[in-house]
């Protein structure tokens, strides 16, 4: 399925600073609300929900980068994985800023008791965790370093995607239509990889005999 | 900002009900209550015959005694923040999606251990005791409060007049059940109808309302219209919305909440704080709009005038 779709430097420099505007888009759209009194009735609630939101799909988004440059085999979509990793990060920081400042008022006791008590909290609270040795070592230096180990380290992200989505089906109420999605996203974006490491397509593709380069094998 | 200050918000938008009026309806409500002023008769509303829209005037409301003096919560507090799950499950959702339910006519049907069972038309229900208004704090199960200005009756009034009998131990509410009205009925989150009850004696408590209106005015679809149960020392969900069924039963009824979620959610469902919700603590509140949490009080206040109705009982086991 993939066809040749190469973009040159300077044209990819233009492309991840439109990029970097997108993914800025919810956040500005969060303060502007703040300023113009259009976050509603409670905005403590509204502001919460919205940074866990999108601390969500950020991780989705970062986690669909690699089926989709298989899918496409548009190698260079793999240099936006960083930015949008660490989106993911930076909403989930300002997510458990928002709980332990607007929802706890720094009360470090009543926090500390929260986490363990309340099981939606403790596992947002593992995610995020989780995240910040990745954000620590998502430099060009520490990829380098780590080498392979920096692989295995950031296979975490299947953990907290998971945990996130978790998080979500047990905090609402009654109503579990949203988090459901997200978990079909998830599964879907997981599935995939599974499929790929089992190389599913191959085996149809040798049984089936439908490409010739399986028969000549 | 988004910290905003709280009086100011109060004393403007208690006025700024054209807001939340649609245009159209406005000028009808308007049109309508400029007729019977100059016919001389009853307000509309009252006749029956013209629909009772949203933010109508109710006439002749007095005050009560067992008003609370804090200050008020804004009409747009109240009218657009709401938990009405047969119109979604979203905060905003009754008050974008509930203008589809026809409140004119609307019947209420009034059964079951009574020596006096009937069919209530909702005008005749209105003139079954003076109206009064009754300003109450409400404590949501979420964690959030507000103090809303209802205009109703109290329920022992229509308790007193169906006559239970010996048998009536409890009162089972239910909620219209009309997708093609309530469209989030076409999702099952909750089993519908909405079914609420009370025990007997919590139902004839002198704080025990039906509410038919707010601010003042006829209530408007997204709170209930146009018939509510509030009881203020409980939480929020189990003043029950649009009722259209009040069964006098001998054993306890099943709710909603308690079918969804029988861990969660109890038939008594006192605000407590000293018993935490499994996902949220109920030690604390926000009181909209404020910033900072308050401390959340046993029976949402209003300890002195019901504690007595549990004495003797564990309310760690009956939540
Ligand atoms: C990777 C980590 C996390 C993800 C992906 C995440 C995601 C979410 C999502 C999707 C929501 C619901 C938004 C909505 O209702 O539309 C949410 C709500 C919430 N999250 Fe998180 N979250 C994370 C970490 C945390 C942490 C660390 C805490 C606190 C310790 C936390 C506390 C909350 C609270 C209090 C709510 C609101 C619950 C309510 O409104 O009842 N989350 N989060």
């Amino acid at each position: 399925m993939s066809f040749e779709f190469k973009i040159k430097n300077s044209q990819f420099k233009i492309l991840k600073a439109a990029a970097f505007a997108a993914c800025s888009i919810p956040l500005a759209l969060l303060i502007y609300n703040g300023y113009t009194d259009g976050l509603g009735v409670n905005p403590i609630e509204t502001i919460t929900r919205s940074t866990g939101k999108w601390t969500l799909i950020f991780l989705l988004i970062t986690l669909g980068v690699t089926p989709l440059r298989r899918i496409t085999g548009w190698q260079w979509l793999i240099k936006f994985r960083r930015m949008l990793g660490l989106y993911a990060f930076f909403c989930a920081l300002l997510h458990f800023t928002t709980y332990i400042w607007l929802d706890q008022f720094f009360d470090l006791m009543e926090i500390a008791k929260d986490i363990p008590k309340r099981p939606f909290i403790t596992v947002g609270f593992a995610s995020f965790v989780l995240l910040i040795p990745l954000a620590v070592t998502s430099t060009s230096g520490m990829v380098r370093r780590l080498g392979k180990r920096w692989q295995q380290l950031h296979r975490l992200i299947y953990l907290i995607a998971i945990g996130g989505v978790i998080h979500y089906l047990w905090l609402v109420k009654a109503d579990t239509r949203k988090p459901l999605i997200y978990g079909a996203i998830l599964g879907a974006l997981l599935g995939y990889r599974l499929l790929a490491k089992w190389r599913v397509g191959e085996f149809f593709a040798r049984r089936f005999a439908l490409s010739p380069a399986a028969k000549e094998e | 900002m988004l910290i905003r200050n709280a009086p100011d918000i109060k004393s403007s938008e208690i006025t700024d009900k054209s807001l939340y009026l649609s245009r159209r309806k406005f000028l009808l409500a308007g049109s309508a209550s400029l007729a019977s002023l100059a016919a001389g008769a009853a307000p509309a509303w009252l006749s029956g015959v013209d629909e009772a829209y949203a933010g109508t005037k109710l006439p002749g409301v007095q005050k009560s005694r067992l008003s609370t003096g804090e200050p008020l919560n804004s009409f747009k507090d109240i009218t657009t923040y709401n938990n009405f799950y047969e119109f979604g499950t979203d905060k905003d959702d009754p008050a974008q999606y509930a203008k589809t339910l026809v409140t004119r006519p609307w019947t209420v049907a009034v059964e079951g251990e009574v020596k006096r069972p009937k069919i209530y038309g909702i005008d005749e229900l209105m003139k079954l005791s003076p109206l009064e208004e009754r300003i109450y704090r409400l404590r949501c199960v979420e964690a959030w409060s507000m103090v809303i200005p209802w205009v109703g009756f109290p329920l022992s009034a229509l308790i007193k007049r169906v006559e239970p009998t010996s048998k009536a131990k409890y009162v089972e509410f239910l909620t219209l059940h009309d997708p093609k009205q309530m469209p989030g009925q076409r999702r099952g989150v909750l089993e519908w109808p909405y079914v609420e009850g009370l025990r007997m004696d919590e139902a004839a408590h002198p704080l025990a309302i039906l509410a038919v209106g707010l601010y003042g005015e006829v209530l408007p679809n997204q709170n209930g219209a146009p018939l509510r149960l509030v009881v203020p020392w409980k939480y929020g969900f189990k003043s029950i919305k649009s009722i259209v069924k009040i069964r006098f039963v001998e054993n306890q009824p099943a709710t909603s909440w308690m079918k969804a979620n029988p861990s969660e959610y109890g038939f008594y469902s006192n605000v407590n704080p000293d018993v935490d919700h499994p996902r949220w603590s109920q030690a604390r509140e926000r009181r909209i709009p404020e910033f900072t949490k308050r401390k959340t009080l046993m029976f949402n206040g209003y300890g002195d005038q019901v504690a007595q109705l549990y004495s003797g009982m564990d309310l760690r086991k009956y939540i």
